[in-house]
């Protein structure tokens, strides 16, 4: 539909050490250059170059970050609200409580739909992982982890396997089998070791990789068959708290939102930090990517979501209310993005019309504060998972 | 009060557990890595360290000047090494690890490039940590004492303090206000303290403190000179006016607006409203005849088309069979779309398939006289095949963008062509319909065969008169 959102980063011979890798253009001394990034990290650690010193630096770290802001500014020449008004207005939305779906035993904290539209997986407090036929309300699979407070869990692209992972700082894949009897605890497979506990995970376009965000302050991507560390992600000064991959035709890169409130974008292939937003005022809780994968909206303690266009390069519009006073947790988009579906802390969603800035509807139900909310891969459904140990299906 | 100066010389034997802290989200949001002691493995390195610095087999130390000052009881990192590698007879990899370890949590604190913890095999200078500030002790490395360490040292020399150790300067000052006087009563006696030992006692303490606060407090975020780069290629990047890109968002939602099942009904009915799933089965892949909406999305763009597996079959087809005296140059997409997957599977397939992917890959697409062979450009095909020698999952990324880009200049053709073969077949028709034709035919059929009422006929021959 649109095009790349950034320019490619080059791929060839390193003008520095000569390896073939991706490329980044820097700057050294006002010539560009191309360098690989594990030379551009060996040399921004040597420490000062001549003629630097930490003044001198600071100086110049402050009047860039001047010109950075002068340069967005240049380009900000009409607001989402202006472009809006041409747009007719929503018809009011008449959503409601489809499925209520009961068999956890404690706070349900994440889910994930499957590719099939119909199935999902839950995880929950007391480290149980369920996977149902929503439509039916069965529940297919069911795993037992040996810790608790089981914070991410993801469905595989084929529908074959789900990841899940928590305090134990793991995250692990789970083939699921058709055999009811069979205890799928044995073809565990452990891929993800962090230092700090996993608060996100999700799968590549393939089962054979999985993106990771930890309370350790990075993310990483790894290989599921060896376990193998294939590349990692630093830059957040805080626990990261959730990530979510472009769904470009590209698709290669993804945004991560952690507890310092930043929400950072990073290119898969090189380990580097691409964009980075500032503008929460307390901790990022959920970051997700609009349809198209040139915009993304980010949920946080601070009672907003936000969203920000990725080609300009800023915030673009604040969903906020007096009313609404309790953290946002979690959002994501409908289908064509007119939505923007919003769990909070006070136990409501919030459906947002994203190029108006108004709320359209508020759905409530549940009986203590939601935790995700997640729209069917066709669109036709959301499902939101609670603290009051039940997921609910809205249609 | 914590102020004591203990000399290195004497052995302490190791003190038990220390607390393990975790938290879900931690309450002080500016710490980077959590600091968690492993006890059971760090009573074991302490009972190395001690035998290291045995007078008579441990490590050989001498006294270095730096500075103006002479430090006792200096260590080479090489010596370190010889010694490990004596002691544990293993490789040097694994003792370079190791002593790297004995650096990392702070048993041996370098001298100069006081910030990097690593373990040099050269002449480096080491000194052995004083078992007062080992992290199996009793006492764990508290916000106070950070705090009460960098205040002494703002009182000594202002401004020596580093940009990450002003961070957690202002953030202690919030976080403690309520005890700061106390912090800094407790700086200035611990500064006059200091000021009364001797000059060479004083530099090896502030060493010492400096190394240990250095491993539990580790500098976090980049260096300002990795900032600055990040800064200039962010000005660099290309950027698009707002008005350009709000539009490109606007126009996304216009044009989707009917596909979503919040906004537009979708047909024949929402599964989760009306308990019937008749949605889904038609949108299966092997489907007979895909939906008009569905082919309608496939007309947005390429990656809506290759996105859907039944529109990517459908478009492999098209290529093949639709047009048998199709003209060459739209052939050859039937290798770019060959291609395009191959690269797909490339890029997330296990780490271990790379290298004969790879090869299949280019035998098959990229070789002189291969029997796929894609038409890309010179500089793209030099560059990937050149590639290939070291092949990893992104080495197709420049080709695979490039043979995007070509099928995409089809796009439009294709997904009309597709569109209007969607309208010659027949729509389909919904099960309902059909049960409701097939009752009518009966009931004529019935009627047809029945005896005639020839009393009825009579009179209805009558009324119409």
């Amino acid at each position: 539909m649109c095009d790349q959102t950034f320019v490619a980063i080059t791929f060839g011979p390193c003008d520095c050490c000569g390896k073939a890798s991706p490329l980044m253009n820097i700057y050294i001394k006002s010539e560009a250059t191309n360098y690989c990034s594990f030379c551009v990290e060996v040399m921004a650690t040597q420490g000062l170059q001549a003629g630097e010193s930490a003044a001198s630096l600071k100086k110049e770290s402050d009047s860039l970050k001047k010109k950075l802001e002068e340069e967005r500014a240049k380009l900000s020449d009409i607001e989402l609200s202006q472009v809006a008004e041409k747009i007719e207005v929503l018809a009011p939305l008449s959503i409601k409580t489809r499925r209520v779906l009961k068999g956890h035993g404690n706070k349900v904290l994440c889910m994930d739909w499957c590719k099939d539209k119909r199935r999902l997986v839950s995880s929950s407090q007391d480290g149980k992982v369920i996977v149902w036929d929503a439509f039916t309300l069965n529940k297919e699979h069911g795993v037992t982890l040996p810790c608790t407070w089981v914070l991410a869990c993801a469905y595989a692209p084929s529908g074959c396997a789900v990841a899940c992972g928590g305090l134990d700082n793991k995250c692990s894949v789970f083939p699921l089998s058709l055999d009811k009897n069979e205890n799928l605890n044995t073809k565990k497979k452990s891929v993800a070791m962090h230092t700090n506990y996993v608060s996100g995970c999700t799968f590549t376009s393939s089962d054979m990789q999985i993106l990771t965000s930890s309370g350790d302050g990075t993310c990483a991507l790894w290989d599921v068959e060896s376990g193998q560390l294939l590349q990692s992600f630093h830059g957040h000064t805080a626990d990261v708290l959730s990530l979510d991959l472009a769904p470009s035709e590209t698709g290669n890169t993804f945004v991560s939102g952690g507890c310092d409130r930043k929400a950072n974008v990073w290119d898969m292939r090189s380990g580097q930090n691409i964009q980075s937003f500032e503008c929460h005022e307390s901790d990022i809780n959920c970051v997700k990517y609009y349809p198209s994968g040139d915009a993304f909206a980010s949920a946080s303690d601070d009672a907003t979501c936000r969203f920000y266009d990725l080609r300009a390069d800023r915030e673009v519009a604040v969903y906020q209310k007096d009313s609404i006073i309790f953290g946002a947790s979690t959002v994501d988009f409908s289908l064509s993005g007119r939505l923007l579906f919003a769990g909070y802390n006070d136990y409501t969603i919030n459906a947002w019309d994203v190029l108006k800035g108004t709320r359209v509807s508020a759905l409530f139900g549940h009986e203590n504060r939601v935790s995700r909310v997640r729209v069917s891969p066709d669109g036709t459904a959301l499902c939101s998972a609670s603290w009051d140990n039940t997921l609910r299906i809205w249609s | 009060m914590r102020i004591c100066l203990r000399k290195v010389d004497l052995p302490l034997s190791p003190a038990p557990i220390s607390i393990c802290r975790m938290t879900i989200r931690t309450a002080r949001p500016n710490r980077g890595q959590h600091f968690r002691p492993r006890t059971h493995c760090l009573n074991k390195l302490e009972s190395i360290v001690v035998e290291m610095q045995d007078p008579k087999s441990g490590v050989k130390g001498s006294e270095q000047k730096l500075n103006v000052s002479t430090i006792p009881h200096v260590i080479t990192g090489k010596d370190v090494i010889a010694w490990i590698t004596n002691k544990m007879k293993t490789t040097p990899e694994e003792v370079q690890a190791f002593g790297t370890m004995l650096v990392a949590y702070g048993y041996i604190y370098p001298l100069q490039n006081h910030k990097k913890l690593v373990l040099c095999n050269d002449s480096s200078l080491y000194r052995f940590q004083t078992p007062y500030f080992w992290p199996t002790q009793k006492w764990v490395a508290e916000d106070s004492d950070y705090a009460i360490y960098l205040a002494k040292r703002n009182i000594r020399k202002k401004g020596m303090l580093e940009a990450y150790e002003q961070a957690h300067y202002s953030h202690l000052h919030d976080w403690l206000n309520h005890k700061w006087d106390f912090i800094v009563m407790q700086a200035t006696e611990q500064y006059k303290a200091g000021k009364e030992r001797n000059k060479p006692d004083r530099v090896v303490f502030d060493c010492q403190e400096r190394a240990y606060w250095i491993v539990s407090r580790p500098p976090f975020g980049l260096p300002l000179s990795f900032q600055n780069i990040f800064y200039q290629q962010a000005i660099m990047r290309s950027k698009v006016k707002s008005s350009v890109s709000l539009g490109a968002l606007t126009k996304y939602v216009t044009t989707y607006k009917n596909h979503d099942p919040f906004l537009a009904p979708c047909l024949p009915s929402n599964p989760w409203q009306t308990d019937h799933d008749a949605y889904w089965t038609c949108n299966t892949r092997r489907i007979d005849v895909p939906t008009k909406m569905r082919v309608e999305r496939w007309s947005f763009s390429l990656f809506e088309l290759l996105s859907d597996l039944r529109g990517r079959d459908d478009f492999k087809v098209f290529l093949k069979k639709e047009f048998s005296g199709m003209p060459p140059h739209l052939m050859r997409h039937l290798s770019n779309l060959a291609f395009w997957e191959a690269a797909e599977e490339l890029k997330w397939g296990t780490a271990s398939s790379m290298t004969s992917k790879a090869e299949t890959i280019f035998k098959t697409f990229l070789a002189p006289g291969a029997p796929r062979w894609i038409n890309i450009d010179g500089r793209t095909m030099g560059l990937t095949v050149k590639g290939l020698d070291h092949p990893h999952r992104y080495v197709l990324e420049a080709a695979q963008t490039h043979v995007f880009l070509l099928m995409k200049k089809v796009h439009v053709l294709v997904s009309n062509k597709l569109e209007q073969n969607a309208q010659n077949r027949s729509l389909g028709v919904h099960p309902v319909i059909v049960w409701q034709q097939e009752e009518e035919e009966k009931a004529k059929a019935a009627a047809a065969s029945a005896p005639v009422d020839v009393k009825a006929m009579m009179s209805k021959i009558d009324r119409k008169k």
